[in-house]
């Protein structure tokens, strides 16, 4: 009898702007466009909401790999929320590189209410990525793991 | 010293300060502890050397809450985290005499003892007024010698400058001591692949006890309600049960002071494990210089704080993978 090994499906967590992202999300899905179920969406009101801790504790939880999307900067709901995003991100994707975690594992994409192409295809190239690097076995909690 | 204290004393005795905030001797010499003065004859315990390292611009924002002024004793580099502080309206200056002392660099009693030097009775050249290059070392084993700059803290070497940024009057002279660059270390760290990073961190890391030292002894670090005290965040008020539980407490840490930190280093010098947890607060200050703009906390009370700041060309945050 041998053990059956498990096929690697990547955990993939998106955080996705409610008036931008989300919506072009919505897009791609009444476009009937295709993006591999891994991705696991959460809504937040702005990408200037995303914590850098939301991040952290999404790789603790488990998961592979880490996107936010939000709207195009200049186009935010709120005006300038994306620009002070942008900053904190680019500081702690470099500090997440700096200790060791592969940058591939983190991304960000403006993507636009109109732009559900970009949106399905970003997913596909971001999973395709994620299935190249594997599972994510330096971050996360172990208790988490099945 | 002796300048220092009796300008202490004077202040005390014309009531333009209710109390010092200074250093007291410790049980052994080179533990001097950070105290409040408030009457002349409590003065006698009254010491500045080579081991008062600590920053005491944190105790302001309590002092500013008692009733009077105080006089606080600030190195240069503390000046910096006082400054810093006053942007954020966390203490007033007009409760505080600011002392404006000399510093001719800090000692690391660790390096000493790396040295293989323990058992210590008594160190002779580590007052502020010695000239001494050399430390007079004297224990249970007989005397020792140690170069002043090789037990000098690590912050020291790459310090920011002798001059004070805010201050009421000097006292005290002050000696240059920096002789290497800040962020050659983070550059070291920088140039190693993923595995060698994630090995490096990983070691020095799983050191961590979870004292939270250095939460409270950083100056950046002065939220009445902290993040890690919740009971909701995982790692809080236990040890470690998990490789990525320190990490996420560390960055999560500097990542609450990064654009305010003032690299005053006092977080890898109360670290009982010596863990080196600049190198985390000095890769925010490298990435923001280098992406932003040069920024200093700290120095300009007006500037705004680079995360709480933007412009349209920013860079995105793809450029973490294109910069190698």
């Amino acid at each position: 009898m041998s053990i059956e090994k498990k096929e690697f499906r990547p955990k993939i967590v998106a955080f996705c702007c409610n008036w931008c992202s989300y919506a072009g999300a919505d897009l791609a899905g009444s476009s009937r466009l295709g993006y591999p179920a891994d991705v696991k969406i959460i809504r937040v009101p702005c990408s200037c909401r995303v914590n850098p801790m939301f991040i952290l504790r999404a790789f603790e939880k488990g998961a592979d790999g880490v996107i936010m999307c939000g709207c195009h900067p200049g186009d935010c709901h709120y005006s300038t929320g994306n620009y002070y995003a942008r900053r904190r991100m680019t500081l702690l994707f470099s500090m997440l590189d700096y200790i060791g975690v592969e940058n591939g594992r983190t991304r960000v994409e403006w993507v636009s209410a109109a732009e559900g192409v970009k949106f399905s295809d970003t997913m596909n190239e971001f999973v395709e990525k994620i299935y190249s690097l594997g599972e994510n076995v330096r971050l996360g909690d172990l208790r988490c793991r099945s | 010293m002796q300048e220092l204290k009796d300008r202490a004393r004077e202040l005390l005795a014309d009531g333009t300060v209710k109390r010092v905030l200074g250093w007291k001797i410790g049980d052994l010499p080179y533990n001097p502890e950070p105290a409040y003065f408030e009457t002349e004859e409590s003065l006698k315990d009254f010491v500045y050397n080579g081991f008062c390292g600590a920053n005491l611009s944190k105790y302001m924002i309590e002092a500013s809450k008692l009733d009077g002024k105080t006089m606080v004793c600030l190195k240069p580099c503390d000046t910096y985290s006082f400054n810093q502080l006053m942007k954020e309206h966390r203490v007033d200056r007009e409760k505080a005499y600011i002392a404006g002392v000399g510093c001719k660099g800090k000692l690391d009693i660790e390096k000493i003892r790396k040295q293989g030097i323990k058992a210590i009775e008594r160190i002779e050249g580590a007052g502020i007024c010695d000239e001494a290059e050399t430390l007079k070392i004297q224990t249970v084993y007989g005397e020792k010698t140690c170069a002043y700059a090789d037990a000098m803290l690590e912050r020291c070497h790459v310090c920011k400058g002798k001059e004070h940024k805010i201050y009421d009057e000097l006292i005290g002279e002050s000696k240059e001591t920096a002789d290497a660059d800040r962020f050659d270390e983070v550059a070291a760290i920088e140039a190693m692949s993923p595995e060698e990073k994630f090995a490096f961190f990983q070691k020095e890391l799983s050191k961590c006890i979870r004292c939270n030292a250095c939460r409270n002894v950083c100056p950046a670090c002065s939220c009445r309600k902290c993040v890690f005290d919740s009971t909701k965040f995982d790692s809080s008020q236990k040890a470690n049960v998990d490789s990525f539980e320190e990490k996420m407490f560390h960055i999560i840490r500097a990542f609450h002071v990064a654009g305010r930190c003032t690299d005053c280093g006092e977080c890898s010098r109360v670290c009982p494990q010596g863990i080196p947890l600049h190198l985390f607060n000095r890769k925010f200050i490298k990435d923001i210089n280098e992406l932003y703009g040069e920024y200093q906390a700290g120095e300009d009370t007006g500037a705004k704080a680079p995360l709480t700041d933007y412009t349209f060309e920013d860079a995105e945050p793809s450029i973490v993978g294109k910069r190698g």
